[in-house]
């Protein structure tokens, strides 16, 4: 089973050179750790700001510069600042190449579920349903299994949806799978020491085995 | 130049009713019209609808006007810091809007643009698009949403100057210059007031013809809501 850190780390490769990305709050967050350091990327954050750096040392705390997760950050050189209605302009206008981001449920044909439980939970969706409405790859990080340990790669959401058919792959503490645009999760690697099998049984949507599964390295 | 200069919060917002649309400026507790908050809270009105990002936090912010039971209804994109908010909207105290950040912001927009609606594909097939026209463009599906304007616009600028011209700093920048077109009357405050002529005309962001009244405002906080550090390097 992979850790946060490592479901970062496996989705930090998915990163291309020259692209503008967002990352969501959690795990997603976590993958600017992991980017390679040749490759030249731009963070978004959705509240207004192009090239988020790294948090600031104690000296440098800003209340004036905060990220989409309202956590103290910096900006890099080149950065830029804008509203937030030019912000989204960058986003529903397809300009942000690569969205990440936590999910509660996927379904088998790419919907995903992430912004309330009814009766329970209403924090309200920000800007996911804008993010992925619009970029042209979408990533998912999640555990497989809720805590009770339900399948959360399901044949139909049961949440509230954030977006239809828009997750293009899924990372999980189990496995990389990729959505099918016929429908069904295709299974293309499976973290260290865990069967497919394993992954089958706590996949309740449809899962997609072609050939040998190759296993995660580090 | 005209002179929008009013003396401070309490003059600025006399004249805000209960019942009063509001839009207020902020993302977290990040440029939030502390000041025009503060006074709202002395005034003590009530019924108020507030368009506004996010609702504060339980003792900042919108949250300080929710505690006094001085909203009847937000309209926000995100909520999640607010236990007192989220007690509210569950006891059916409360009425909410939730819409997603970016129609947030364009609807807005549109308000101060006049715009009155525009399509957007954030929330199709999602109960966000319930009761609203869906067209599609080019083989994708969108949904029309309408523009948001405001009785009082509440905003906050880093610099302003007698004009109403405003320049914002950092990430506090947000929906604040959305919101200031979009009010009939819009309030700015700001950290430094200086006299018209002292700002370069290059680095405004918001032009003053969409300010109505300004003042130098006091004791800023700017609390952090998730303080984030990386050690020095040695």
């Amino acid at each position: 089973m992979l850790s946060k850190e490592q479901i970062a780390q496996r989705i930090a490769k998915e990163v291309k050179n020259g692209q503008y990305i967002n990352l969501g709050i959690g795990i997603p967050t976590l993958v600017a750790n992991y980017i390679p350091d040749e490759l030249e990327v731009v963070l978004q954050s959705e509240n207004g700001l192009l090239g988020i750096g790294p948090f600031p040392t104690e000296d440098k705390i800003d209340p004036d510069l905060i990220n989409a997760g309202k956590q103290t950050i910096t900006m890099v050189k080149g950065s830029v600042l804008f509203n937030s209605a030019e912000s989204f302009a960058m986003i529903r206008g397809g300009h942000v190449h690569l969205t990440i981001l936590g999910a509660m449920e996927v379904s088998e044909n790419g919907d995903i579920a992430n912004w309330k439980i009814p009766g329970k939970m209403v924090k309200g969706m920000g800007g996911a349903m804008d993010l992925v409405a619009s970029a042209e790859n979408i990533i998912v990080a999640m555990q497989h299994c809720s805590r009770d340990g339900a399948s959360k790669l399901l044949k139909e959401c049961s949440l509230p949806i954030t977006g239809i058919k828009c997750v293009k792959k899924i990372v999980t503490d189990l496995a990389v799978l990729e959505v099918s645009p016929k429908g069904g999760f295709v299974l293309k690697e499976r973290a260290p020491g865990v069967s497919v099998e394993e992954i089958q049984e706590k996949t309740e949507g449809k899962l997609i085995v072609e050939g040998e599964i190759p296993e995660m390295v580090f | 130049m005209i002179n929008k200069t009013v003396k401070d919060a309490k003059e600025a917002v006399a004249d805000i009713p209960s019942g009063a649309f509001l839009m207020m400026g902020g993302f977290g507790l990040s440029g939030i019209p502390e000041n025009c908050i503060s006074a709202l809270l002395e005034k003590g009105i009530k019924d108020l609808t507030i368009v506004s990002n996010n609702a504060g936090v339980d003792d900042f912010g919108i949250g300080l006007l929710l505690k006094k039971k001085m909203v009847k209804k937000m309209i926000s994109s995100y909520v999640g810091e607010n236990a007192e908010f989220e007690r509210q909207l569950l006891s059916g105290e409360l009425e909410v809007d939730l819409i997603p950040q970016g129609t947030l912001a364009e609807r807005v927009r549109a308000g101060g643009a006049g715009i009155p609606a525009f399509f957007t594909p954030a929330g199709v097939g999602t109960e966000v698009a319930e009761g609203k026209e869906i067209r599609e463009f080019d083989g994708k599906l969108y949904l029309m949403e309408r523009w948001l304007r405001a009785d009082f616009s509440l905003v906050k600028a880093w610099k302003g100057d007698t004009a109403g011209n405003l320049i914002f700093k950092g990430t506090a920048r947000n929906f604040n210059p959305m919101m200031a077109a979009a009010g009939k009357i819009c309030i700015a405050e700001v950290e430094e007031l200086v006299p018209a002529g002292e700002l370069n005309p290059n680095e405004i962001h918001t032009p003053g013809i969409y300010v109505q009244r300004i003042f130098e405002g006091k004791n800023y906080e700017k609390r952090i809501e998730q303080r984030t550090v990386s050690q020095a390097k040695s």
